[in-house]
């Protein structure tokens, strides 16, 4: 039976090769939008498989897997297969795919080339979160990270020359990181790839997980904005197209949160246990530091991508509380801020387009003049300070209150873990206070009082296509925020093996 | 369950935010605004059948106990170990009570709203976030459990953020819309962060659940001590500072008065009749935990009288008609607190929290009044400063006797509905000790003065200049509102409030201590005589009585420099030192370290490539020497 | 094998020396020119040299100089052509003049 996994390789892959044939630019739009929706069905479709094929098997680890052997000598497969995590990061991407092809409508020059690169990113995006064999998933990894650099390079804006290098340079300096670890696990857990095969086997080798489990951290926590490693967020973000900042806060730095669970905690438990103290400081710095570098911030999208490095840095914090309650909340805090960091960064695009500076000084009472994309930049504002009904709510709370259960883990190198991980979680909960400070700063200066810049007046609002784009992710986030069981439905079976396994480590 | 349409309550004014919000802009002004009047009708008369049900009901009293019930419960997500947050309807009497309490003043407002707000920009926006202000906190009040209650208290903080920032092309509106919900967002993190220690130790959210044995509950978290509290304790502080903070205390105060930039009549609902107690409601909500806990209760108590004191002195110098309600109702906001404070079953069957519930309902009918008679009054003399006024009783004759009744009612006079309320307070008071008692009966005073300094001020005083304008009543969508919400607050005292909101649900009879309601007639009566004195007609004393006590006049007039210490510590400590310390460690540091190594790498690469010198000569040299050396070395390896 | 294999050896081992220094220290192009053939040239002895002694009934060391002679006219060929065209171009063949081909 055809492998519904292959449609998320196959549907980009052919999207290119249209995309090849095309010859105006409205062809060009019509391929791109297309690929995108039929990704977006098909993500759809996934969720709605999932479910049912994860009721007939309720104790798989992994459902749709399947694997082709591709390079002997070295063991490698092309293993697919998703749980609900892999299946939820799908759909965020497709939507976040789907949006940003709206959202880039109009981009201008070279409109082919860009969407090219564009559709070549989502393909290595799709790709990551189908492996299960660690190799495609660093090669798709690689795959994603590429186009990123042209992307920011040739569309960019401002110091996109400095960006686009440090970006790509610095996400480099995480995948040697990455390959090392790799290689160490391939090398220590028995000449196999496939983290299910690992897993359910002996498991990586005790003496060399400490190490590993450093350097995979590490890789997959600079793409996770992880203190001190997220300084390229900031600039790159800063420098690059809407679209390609949409689906690089939105999913690309995701990337960064589901390996750090999927390859560093879920295959080292040991090391996990033994250093992940270590990590939930840096992370719950990056809570705390991001909030406040983003209060003084004046550029919209500096502003956006520190908040960005404050909400990444509480993924994986609470990834590190390594219980199923913070677990799922730190996947549903990817979704959510997948989401509504995309809205944030298609608006800021959109008002950019229109007034030419990002500068919240130079703007005011945009609210007068387009009220759709300022009532749009207040919702995306409420959903990441947390208001109840919007995503931001659920995930936040999720984790706070999963970083409250009972554990033991820690206790064993720290004496009272759980003394640690409150404190911990108490400086982490400031964040939502300081959130606050900052969004409502923003939306006080940009949107609201009076008009600061009287050209701006002759200003006009979205156009159908930046609509269709923003309400889409606004109704995403809506339907995340009031009705969290259903992507907690999804998630709620995947976490109970994981969680066990690392629990068994514990004595 | 019988009480199964209160759904409807709570989910109607949520469907007219949608529909207002969406379609509502679409729609000529006033027929939206109609709409959404007419749908809060219908809320309005569900509620009280609702509430009248559920009081007069003899089904749910058992063994003389008004029982709770549990209308619905919906599960809205579930954590692990169990754990899930459940969203639900839970009428128990104070449920009721506010149920009533809500829809009441929100119809008024809706109705007063169609006169006040006619021809404003943004009239179905109004609408449309009255009804989202309307949901989330009826939502609140029905709460089946904390996490719920957290949810609607984040709800209500947003919508009442919407509603002072209505008017947003006024910077100073948007920067108090902006102070209100960061202040109360500070003190949602106590809570937050209370809830947590509570689900913590207790695995469970639900209040039925929490009350069952609250004894034991707080004595399993009695272990652990910080600070030499016990968890429990520390759990209930923090849920009280978030409380606390949504009910304008003193410190976490300095939002409300700032918040009077929105439109009045949003001032009337959220800022003076609902939102503002939510935090005596959590207060009450959880009161029988808070019982185990005397420690905290003394933290109450202390809070709510400072609180009443300090701001009873401050509405004293204030000039804006609106900053010195919204003083007075942070002084009788306190004076719940205090009275939830000193409440303990032992004394006269916990007759504090009686007491503070009475005053809650009828001070939400006298304060929303009397901030409708602000809206009335400044809507036709275009200021909220008294020296625009003067002199009003000839021209609004309608707003001036009910301004009036709400006056005597705050003052505590009676047959009003404060003297009753105000006095079981009191009693509550000296129950518990006398030091409370005669301070709280000095702030009761007080309470007179400045509430007879305004009504002298606004309705008496000299004659400023009307000629322009005329000043006369308005019409009658806004006065119906006065009468009625006069009407309550005239009677609401005679009703027997121990039969149906009590501490433990059962029925008690409380009667008058005459020697106490006495007293606070007598100082309530000084209060008012003072006031007449000084402000019944223009003339010079007060200012000289405030030349005389400059310094302190001054401080009152700054609110005791409260505001200045808080922009302090925000503009100076924490965007000044912390934000720009971290935004420098940042660009220089971590940033500079990573294009340190970044030019490391280049002027490594600049050093190097200086061998490539292009000199075919130096080639042939090196080659010759490393040729040489690899040569020797590989011999020496060998030999 | 006897000693009269060092009396084609060590004339060669001279005359790579002499290419070798000549190679380095000369200037002119011309006269690099002529040094790389003596190193050349001196190689070419010894292949014939040990072709000699060390497998008498073998000619591959023979074919293997002619094949090198060969080379290396064509080498001189085309370098002489490149020094003229350098020549046409900077006016003189002076090795030191000649470091554009660097970084």
């Amino acid at each position: 039976m055809f492998n519904i996994l292959f449609l998320f390789v196959i549907i980009p892959v052919l999207t290119l090769g249209a995309l090849f044939l095309t010859k105006t630019v409205n062809q060009v739009r019509a391929v791109a939008a297309s690929g995108a929706s039929l990704l977006l069905i098909a993500a759809l479709y996934l969720c709605y498989a999932f479910v049912g094929e994860r009721a007939a098997n309720p104790d798989e680890l992994m459902l749709f897997t399947d694997s082709y052997m591709w390079f002997e000598p070295l063991n490698i497969h092309l293993a697919v297969g998703v749980d609900g995590i892999s299946v939820l990061m799908i759909l965020l991407s497709a939507i976040i795919v789907f949006t940003g092809t709206f959202a880039s409508w109009k981009i201008e020059p070279l409109t082919k080339e860009y969407f090219l690169w564009f559709i070549l990113l989502s393909t290595g995006v799709f790709g990551f979160f189908i492996s299960i064999d660690l190799f495609t998933m660093f090669m798709f990894y690689e795959v994603a990270l590429i186009p990123m650099y042209l992307l920011i390079g040739v569309w960019g804006s401002g110091n996109k020359n400095y960006a686009a290098m440090k970006l790509t340079l610095m996400l480099m300096g995480g995948s040697a990181f990455l390959l090392i670890s790799i290689l160490g696990i391939y090398y220590h857990a028995g000449e196999t790839m496939n983290i299910v095969e690992i897993v359910q086997g002996s498991g990586v080798d005790a003496a060399w997980q400490n190490a590993l489990f450093v350097c995979a951290f590490v890789g997959f926590g600079v793409l996770g904005a992880m203190f001190p490693f997220h300084t390229w967020s900031p600039d790159g973000h800063a420098s690059a197209p809407t679209a390609v900042s949409m689906l690089h806060a939105g999913v690309l730095m995701k990337l960064g949160g589901y390996g750090c669970f999927r390859v560093a905690i879920y295959l080292m438990p040991q090391a996990a246990l033994q250093l992940g103290w270590i990590f939930m400081i840096l992370t719950g710095i990056s809570v705390v530091y991001g909030a406040f570098a983003a209060c003084v911030k004046t550029d919209l999208k500096y502003i956006n991508a520190y908040s960005s490095v404050s909400h990444c840095g509480l993924v994986l914090f609470a990834i590190l509380m390594m219980n199923q309650t913070a677990m799922s909340g730190a996947v549903m805090q990817m979704l959510s801020h997948g989401l509504m960091t995309a809205l944030f960064f298609a608006l800021i695009g959109m008002i950019y387009g229109r007034t030419h500076t990002r500068d919240v000084r130079e703007m005011g009472g945009l609210m007068q003049i387009m009220p759709f994309l300022s009532v749009g930049y207040i919702i995306a504002g409420l959903a990441s300070l947390g208001l109840p009904g919007l995503s931001g709510f659920v995930a936040e709370m999720t984790i706070f209150l999963g970083s409250f259960e009972t554990s033991d883990i820690y206790n064993a190198v720290l004496g009272d873990g759980n003394l640690f991980r409150h404190a911990f979680a108490i400086v982490t909960t400031t964040s939502i206070v300081i959130t606050a400070v900052y969004i409502l700063r923003v939306v006080g200066k940009l949107l609201f009082g009076p008009v600061q810049n009287e050209h701006h007046r002759s200003l006009d609002d979205a156009h159908w296509y930046e609509r269709f784009s923003t309400v889409s992710l606004m109704l995403a986030i809506a339907v995340i925020g009031c009705f969290p069981d259903l992507a907690n439905g999804i998630l709620r079976d995947s976490f109970g093996p994981i969680v066990e396994h690392i629990q068994a480590y514990l004595q | 369950m019988e009480l199964s349409y209160s759904v409807v309550t709570i989910l109607l004014p949520l469907f007219m935010f949608l529909f207002l919000g969406l379609v509502g802009i679409k729609l000529p002004k006033f027929v939206s605004g109609v709409i959404g009047t007419c749908a809060m009708l219908v809320t309005t008369v569900i509620a009280y059948a609702v509430a009248l049900t559920y009081f007069f009901d003899p089904q749910y009293v058992v063994d003389g106990v008004r029982q709770p019930v549990n209308v619905l419960n919906y599960t809205w997500l579930t954590l692990g170990d169990g754990l899930t947050v459940d969203l639900g309807i839970f009428i128990d009497p104070i449920a009721a009570m506010m149920l009533i309490v809500i829809t009441t003043i929100s119809l008024m407002v809706h109705l007063y709203s169609l006169g006040y707000m006619h021809g404003e920009k943004g009239f179905q926006r109004y609408y449309a976030f009255l009804s989202l202000f309307t949901f989330s906190m009826l939502g609140l009040v029905v709460a089946t459990n904390i996490f719920q209650m957290f949810i609607f208290f984040e709800m209500v903080g947003v919508s009442s953020y919407l509603l002072i920032g209505f008017y947003y092309e006024k910077p100073a509106a948007v920067s108090a819309s902006k102070k209100a919900f960061i202040v109360t967002r500070f003190a949602d993190l106590g809570f937050l962060i209370g809830i947590m220690l509570l689900a913590y130790y207790c695995g469970t959210f639900d209040f039925v659940e929490l009350m069952k044995n609250p004894g034991s509950i707080v004595a399993s978290a009695a272990g652990v001590t910080f600070l030499g509290c016990s968890a429990a304790s520390w759990a209930l502080a923090l849920i009280f500072i978030g409380g606390a903070g949504k009910s304008a205390m003193f410190p976490l105060h300095i939002w409300l008065p700032d918040a009077m930039e929105g439109p009045t009549p949003v001032s009337a609902l959220i800022h003076a009749a609902t939102m503002v107690v939510a935090g005596v409601y959590l207060v009450a909500r959880m009161f029988p935990m808070y019982l185990f806990t005397p420690e905290v209760l003394e933290l109450i108590t202390i809070t709510g009288a400072v609180t009443a004191l300090y701001a009873a002195v401050v509405a004293c110098a204030q000039t804006d008609i609106k900053r010195v309600l919204a003083f007075s109702t942070i002084s009788q906001i306190a004076f719940m607190f205090t009275a939830l404070g000193v409440a303990r079953p032992e004394l006269h069957e916990g007759v504090g929290y009686m007491a503070s519930m009475f005053h809650l309902f009828t001070h939400a009918m006298f304060k929303g009044l009397l901030f409708l008679c602000a809206g009335a009054i400044i809507h036709m003399v275009h200021s909220n400063e008294m020296d625009a006024m003067g002199n009003l009783k000839k021209y609004m004759p309608i707003t001036h006797i009910t301004f009036l009744i709400a006056c005597l009612a705050i003052a505590g006079i009676p047959p009003f509905a404060g003297f009753f309320s105000k006095d079981e307070i009191l009693v509550a008071c000296y129950l518990q000790s006398p030091l409370w008692g005669v301070w709280m009966s000095a702030v009761a005073g007080l309470t007179a003065f400045y509430m007879f300094r305004l009504y002298y001020r606004i309705f008496w005083w000299n004659k400023p200049d009307y000629s322009h304008h005329t000043p006369h009543d308005c019409e009658w969508v806004m006065t119906l509102p006065l009468v009625l919400l006069a009407v309550v607050s005239c009677v609401a005292g005679f009703i027997p409030f121990s039969n149906f909101v009590t501490f433990d649900g059962a029925t008690h009879h409380t009667e008058m201590n005459w020697t106490v309601a006495g007293a606070s007639i007598a100082i309530a009566v000084v209060g008012i005589v003072i006031a007449t004195v000084l402000y019944r007609k223009e003339n010079p004393v007060p200012d000289r009585i405030a030349d005389a006590v400059k310094g302190l006049h001054k401080a009152a007039y700054r609110r005791f420099y409260m505001d200045e210490v808080y922009q302090f510590v925000t503009h100076k400590i924490i965007f000044g030192i912390i934000c720009k310390s971290i935004a420098w460690f940042d660009h220089v540091c971590v940033d500079g370290f990573m294009n340190l190594l970044a030019r490391m790498a280049n002027s490594a690469a600049y050093s190097i490539r200086k061998l490539q010198s292009g000199s075919i000569q130096m080639y042939v040299w090196i080659y010759l020497i490393g040729a040489l050396v690899l040569a020797t070395a590989t011999f020496l390896v060998l030999i | 094998m006897d000693s009269t294999v060092l009396y084609y050896i060590i004339p060669s081992l001279i005359m790579f020396g002499c290419g070798v220094y000549g190679f380095i220290t000369r200037k002119n192009l011309i006269a690099i020119l002529i040094s790389l053939e003596l190193m050349l040239n001196s190689v070419d002895i010894n292949f014939v040299v040990f072709n000699r002694f060390l497998f008498p009934g073998q000619m591959e060391g023979m074919f293997f100089t002619l094949f090198a002679i060969a080379i290396a006219a064509a080498e001189t060929a085309l370098a002489i052509a490149i020094i003229i065209n350098i020549f046409r171009e900077v006016k003189n063949v002076d090795i030191e003049n000649l470091n554009k081909l660097k970084f």
